[in-house]
């Protein structure tokens, strides 16, 4: 084994983060590393990248025990890390981020040409034809990824640590960067990959070990796993078909129509579209990443205004200018980025919550406080939100309660039309579910939903009426029984297929 | 041309189409009188700047300069006056004091994690009052050594003077863009300024590279009190109020990011000069007040900071399609 | 009782101060009545903290929404000149008072709309207005000190209301009047919303760009009225001393008040005891009997013993090691916070 960790443990006050966690992994080995939110994946990782200090347990890299202090020693031990976002720095060149702190000097310089060359050399075989001497951040996210990879490769060279590598890369990006993956397992890496995306790890991946609540729950051959045994293990009970069974039994209903946009379009980020949607219906927007998905959502809710068309409802035009012009039309939206655009985070739950509402009265009439109070814990009760209370800050919630906050935000304003995107992105399996029973009931009592997802199964799940964006273009409209993965995926893929149907 | 010279190449522009107007108003402006006075009398600032522009790099902010400078004046003048050591030995004395101070300030900044703003702020306080204990009026300086400083110059052709303090700081912002681009230092602190936990990630030592560059800057600032005080021959606990603020714009008119993380030394001389060149002008002119210089850079400041705003979004959109 | 709570670490430090000045200067805390006016050091405190209690108002808000304006100061001088400007031209009391205000809008909206609209970092959009505005003071003022003999305005500077000096009065309101206004109405939540996080505050419906440009407007405002005491209290305009580095000052003050330079929660009682704080310090400094030029070295040190006292990395030092010495596990948010960063 080239890394073998025996009995891990980290306690933090009040929890215990990793209990005698095991885990194994062989050069030349992809392995997932899974769990839901709070399973104890990030803090495994942080205690092999010298982050956390452990409290008990044994990690040995080819035999010999480790205990990194910091990043840079568990660098020079040979664990290297690649993460999400935080990786490189996109102010300095390509060539400055792959050799930092090994810059080539002569007479105590940094020699610029050498080490271009030297960054050149590093890029070799990656497949990547890039100019070294520009800022990095001139550079798609995917090539900073590979960049981030090299250098981690280059300086540790042993076990490579990827978490959520592929988050905010599209469907062929991910490909690449798979590819770059397949060649180092080859060349006799070891790979620790965590993902929410298990059709990745199915597709990448050797062996999963499977974390939950601080315990190894299992390790198996990715071949020998199936996708409701590994849920299963994650979620620790036996998945109640809520989401990959749960169908809407009042498909194709006819429905009175609640809003029409007609021609609806701005250049450069989606073509107008015609789209009609129905009282109560939950409408599915599906696509890859930078198909136009969020680009239709903001055009919506007038995050950028529209160069052509219009939004009308029954009594005429509706303006959608702005944010606030939308949410004057009784439009909400849960944007994709929760942290950056959704919750305020160092505002207390109650806040958060009557934020929109207050907006939207204005800051003359204040909602008092006992009013706010009164109006949280309705939603702390209704939507099954864990805090301690409602002036709990939201900063301190998990991703999926963060989640449930944003969305008790624009039920309390009773909208009649809710864009919801990427509503389940990074939550834990467990508030998946309950977000998706939700967008059931509103629906039942009259709100049209509008949801984006990168799931299938959950598109499959809820939406009344699938739209399919590819190239910034609205492609195919399917409905009832022709909402199938199967229809979708070759909506997506092909261009000859479903185009008569947009 | 790589995209990360644009702010550069838009203040060498900038510099030079202000020279062709005063030229052409004024055509004695090219003469290398004009030049050498320009080099002189902006010798202190383009010394400051240059640390400044380490920290600005560094995504931080020196208030205290131009307090450093003033102490440096007053300490010079009053050692001078007072102890009858050489003024050699007091400028070591000086900037092993003035550089300590800086990293002090630095060493502050991280351990107790407070904005450079406010702790800076404190040491801008601290250096005038230090100034203000040592002395309250203006002690001239009569030592020799003085004399031959300020005599040393080479005459250029066309009877112009490159002085010796100008000659300091054209080798300071070539120390500094050698700093800056050319060690790893630098590199540090350019990945500081392009975020101090991703920097951390990457390896930096971050907490000696925040003293290491505040005690930079504190050493520049020294070295710029020496030459300051060559230059007015006295010290005044008064002198170069505001300073600070003046290398802050030439930093910013020199192309760098006040943000931190992207931008060049030798565009702070470059803006310096332009600086200089703009108070030049009204002096030749005679009938514009004084104050239009104040105004004048307020709007180059202002066109600057759109440019970059502009020169940002180009390249975000460009990255977009 | 929370509010109380959150001024605390100010008050203590406020009342330390006065007990160290009474040590040194024993009639520092005699109040006189004097010829229908109330006379003594403390007095002299409230009118003299006026300018900085006043910009530190304006400077919370700004601060609030994850700002900064160090405009202020030239902003007292440009609104002193044109105060000074409108009186000496016959424009009256009432319009010189309006000149001047609407000149604080001015610059505010200037500001505001750099940042708001513009997109520019508050630092250098309003650095700029800083290194310009004095030469904008001097083209009103003629590059001159602009004197004038006006005993309304004038009232303004040393006036005395039921014995309370005028602008310890004006300031005193002012901070009541922005305090009700933001906590009586959801401003207060707004501006905080904003500060936190601009975009997501903004997909919620709250029209930041606006809140945005006024706070800034307020902070304009709240110099004009700066300016107008300073220029009353000494019977002229200079274009060059007034309001010199009290920028610097009000910025302390808040951050002395406890309010986070990164925005979000604030309490205008904190900054304004902050200001206190500073100008006891001043006024603490001569009265204790220190040549004047230990102010500054004084100054600076009690400011780095209060910073290093507030400083967050302290607080998880603190935490840390009550944690090892095993007392009281349980420790407050606050410095469980301070602990994580």
């Amino acid at each position: 084994m080239l890394l073998t960790i025996r009995s891990l443990t980290k306690t933090f006050p009040g929890t215990r983060a990793l209990d005698g966690v095991d885990f194994d992994l062989a050069a030349g080995e992809i392995h997932a590393l899974l769990g839901e939110n709070g399973a104890g994946k990030s803090t495994l990782i942080k205690c092999l990248t010298g982050a956390y200090a452990r409290d008990a347990g044994k990690i040995s890299l080819d035999g010999q025990t480790v205990s990194p202090k910091s990043t840079s020693e568990a660098q020079e031990l040979g664990i290297g890390t690649v993460y999400q976002e935080v990786n490189l720095l996109a102010n300095l060149t390509v060539a400055q981020n792959l050799t930092f702190g090994r810059e080539p000097t002569r007479f105590g310089m940094v020699d610029g040409r050498a080490q271009r060359q030297q960054a050149e050399a590093m890029l070799e075989g990656y497949g990547l034809d890039i100019d070294v001497s520009r800022d990095l951040s001139t550079y798609s996210v995917a090539v900073r990824q590979i960049v981030a990879i090299a250098r981690a490769v280059a300086l540790s060279g042993k076990v490579l640590i990827l978490d959520e590598p592929t988050a905010s890369l599209d469907s062929r990006e991910v490909e690449t960067l798979f590819g770059v993956m397949r060649k180092l397992r080859d060349q006799g890496m070891g790979m620790i990959f965590v993902s929410h995306f298990l059709d990745q790890v199915f597709s990448l991946t050797d062996r999963v070990t499977v974390l939950r609540n601080g315990r190894k729950i299992t390790t198996e051959r990715t071949a020998d796993l199936d996708r409701v045994r590994l849920i299963e293990h994650m979620l620790g009970h036996t998945l109640e078909n809520e989401v990959a069974g749960h169908r809407k039994a009042d498909h194709g209903l006819p429905r009175s129509e609640l809003l029409r946009f007609e021609d609806f379009g701005r250049r450069g980020h989606i073509e107008p579209f015609n789209l009609s949607v129905g009282e109560g219906e939950v409408l599915g927007l599906a696509g890859l990443l930078g198909s136009g998905r969020t680009e239709s959502a903001e055009l919506m809710f007038g995050v950028a205004s529209a160069h052509s068309g219009s939004a009308q409802d029954k009594s005429g035009a509706i303006d959608l200018s702005s944010p606030r012009a939308a949410i004057a039309a009784g439009f909400g939206f849960a944007p994709e980025e929760r942290k950056a655009d959704g919750i305020v985070a160092d505002l207390s739950v109650r806040e958060n919550i009557a934020l929109a509402m207050q907006a939207r009265r204005g800051w003359a009439r204040p909602i008092s406080r006992s009013e706010q109070t009164r109006l949280a814990q309705d939603y702390i009760a209704r939507l099954d939100i864990r805090t301690s209370g409602p002036d709990q800050v939201v900063g301190d919630l998990s991703g999926g309660n963060q989640q449930k906050v944003v969305l008790a935000r624009w039920l309390a304003m009773n909208p009649r039309f809710l864009i919801l995107d990427e509503p389940t992105r990074g939550i834990d399996v467990g508030a998946h579910a309950e977000i998706l029973r939700l967008i059931d009931e509103v629906t039942k009592e009259g709100m049209s939903i509008l949801v984006i997802s990168s799931e299938l199964d959950e598109l499959i799940a809820v939406a009344n009426r699938v739209i399919v964006v590819r190239d910034r273009r609205h492609v195919a409209e399917l409905t009832g029984s022709e909402i199938t993965t199967e229809t979708i995926v070759r909506a997506i893929a092909a261009p000859e297929q479903g185009e008569d149907a947009a | 041309m790589n995209p990360r010279l644009y702010p550069l190449a838009a203040t060498i522009a900038i510099f030079l189409v202000a020279w062709v107007i005063c030229v052409l108003q004024f055509p004695y402006m090219l003469s290398t009188r004009v030049v050498g006075n320009l080099l002189t009398d902006n010798a202190y600032l383009g010394i400051v700047a240059v640390g400044m522009t380490i920290v600005i790099l560094s995504g931080g902010i020196d208030l205290s300069v131009g307090s450093v400078i003033a102490f440096a004046g007053v300490f010079i003048s009053v050692m001078l006056r007072d102890s009858g050591l050489h003024p050699l030995v007091v400028f070591a004395l000086l900037l092993v004091l003035t550089t300590a101070f800086g990293a002090a300030m630095g060493w502050l900044i991280h351990t107790l994690a407070m904005p450079p703003f406010i702790v800076t702020l404190a040491g801008m306080f601290l250096a005038r009052g230090l100034a203000y204990m040592l002395t309250i009026d203006s002690v001239p300086i009569n030592h020799g050594f003085y004399k031959f400083l300020n005599d040393a110059y080479w005459l250029m052709p066309g009877k112009g003077r490159l002085t010796l303090i100008g000659v300091v700081m054209l080798l300071t912002v070539a120390v500094g863009m050698v700093v800056a681009h050319r060690t790893k230092f630098g590199a540090s602190v350019l990945a500081l300024g392009g975020g101090e936990a991703t920097a951390r990630l990457m390896g930096v030592r971050v907490g000696a590279t925040t003293v290491a560059i505040y005690a930079f800057s504190g050493f520049m600032a020294g070295l710029a009190g020496i030459v300051f005080s060559i230059y007015t021959s006295s010290g005044y606990p008064l002198a170069t109020v505001g300073t600070e603020l003046t290398a802050i714009a030439a930093v910013v008119i020199g192309g760098t990011l006040l943000t931190g993380g992207a931008g060049f030394v030798f565009g702070t001389l470059i803006g310096v000069l332009t600086m200089g060149l703009i108070q030049t002008f009204i002096v030749f002119d005679g009938t514009l007040s004084s104050w239009w210089t104040k105004i004048i850079i307020g709007i180059l400041l202002l066109s600057f900071i759109l440019l970059q705003k502009g020169l940002m979004r180009l390249s975000t959109v460009g990255q977009r399609a | 009782m929370t509010a109380l709570l959150r001024i605390t670490p100010q008050l203590l430090t406020l009342a330390a101060l006065m007990a160290m000045v009474t040590l040194f200067f024993p009639g520092f805390l005699k109040i006189e009545f004097v010829d229908g006016r109330l006379v003594g050091p403390v007095m002299d405190i409230l009118k003299r903290g006026a300018p900085v209690g006043l910009l530190a108002v304006g400077m919370t808000l700004v601060i609030a929404t994850r700002g900064i304006d160090l405009s202020v100061g030239t902003v007292v001088a440009i609104t002193g000149a044109v105060t000074a400007w409108a009186i000496t031209n016959g424009y009256g009391l009432g319009g010189a008072l309006v000149l001047a205000l609407a000149a604080g809008a001015v610059a505010g909206i200037w500001n505001g709309c750099l940042v708001a609209i513009a997109g520019i970092q508050p630092i250098v959009a309003t650095l700029i207005l800083m290194t310009s505005g004095r030469g904008i003071a001097q083209l009103v003022t003629e590059g001159r000190i602009l004197t004038f003999s006006h005993d309304g305005l004038a009232f303004f500077g040393s006036g005395d209301l039921l014995g309370i000096p005028v602008p310890a009065l004006i300031w005193l309101a002012t901070a009541i009047g922005v305090t009700l206004l933001m906590r009586r109405t959801a401003l207060g939540l707004l501006v905080e919303a904003v500060g936190v996080n601009r975009a997501a505050s903004a997909l919620a419906g709250v029209n930041a760009t606006v809140l945005l440009i006024a706070v800034y407007v307020a902070s304009g405002l709240c110099a004009a009225l700066a300016g107008i005491i300073a220029t009353a209290d000494i019977r002229g305009a200079d274009a060059n001393n007034a309001g010199l580095w009290l920028e610097l000052d009000a910025i302390l003050a808040v951050v002395i008040g406890g309010n986070s330079l990164l925005g979000g929660r604030f309490s205008i009682a904190a900054a304004l005891l902050g200001a206190l704080i500073i100008q006891t310090i001043d006024t603490g400094i001569l009265l204790a009997g220190f040549p004047s030029e230990y102010n500054l070295v004084i100054k600076a040190a009690l400011v780095l013993v209060i910073l290093v006292l507030q400083s967050p990395n302290l607080a998880g030092h603190w935490y840390a090691l009550r944690r090892t010495f095993g007392r009281q596990p349980a420790a407050t948010t606050a410095t469980a916070k301070g602990a994580k960063q």
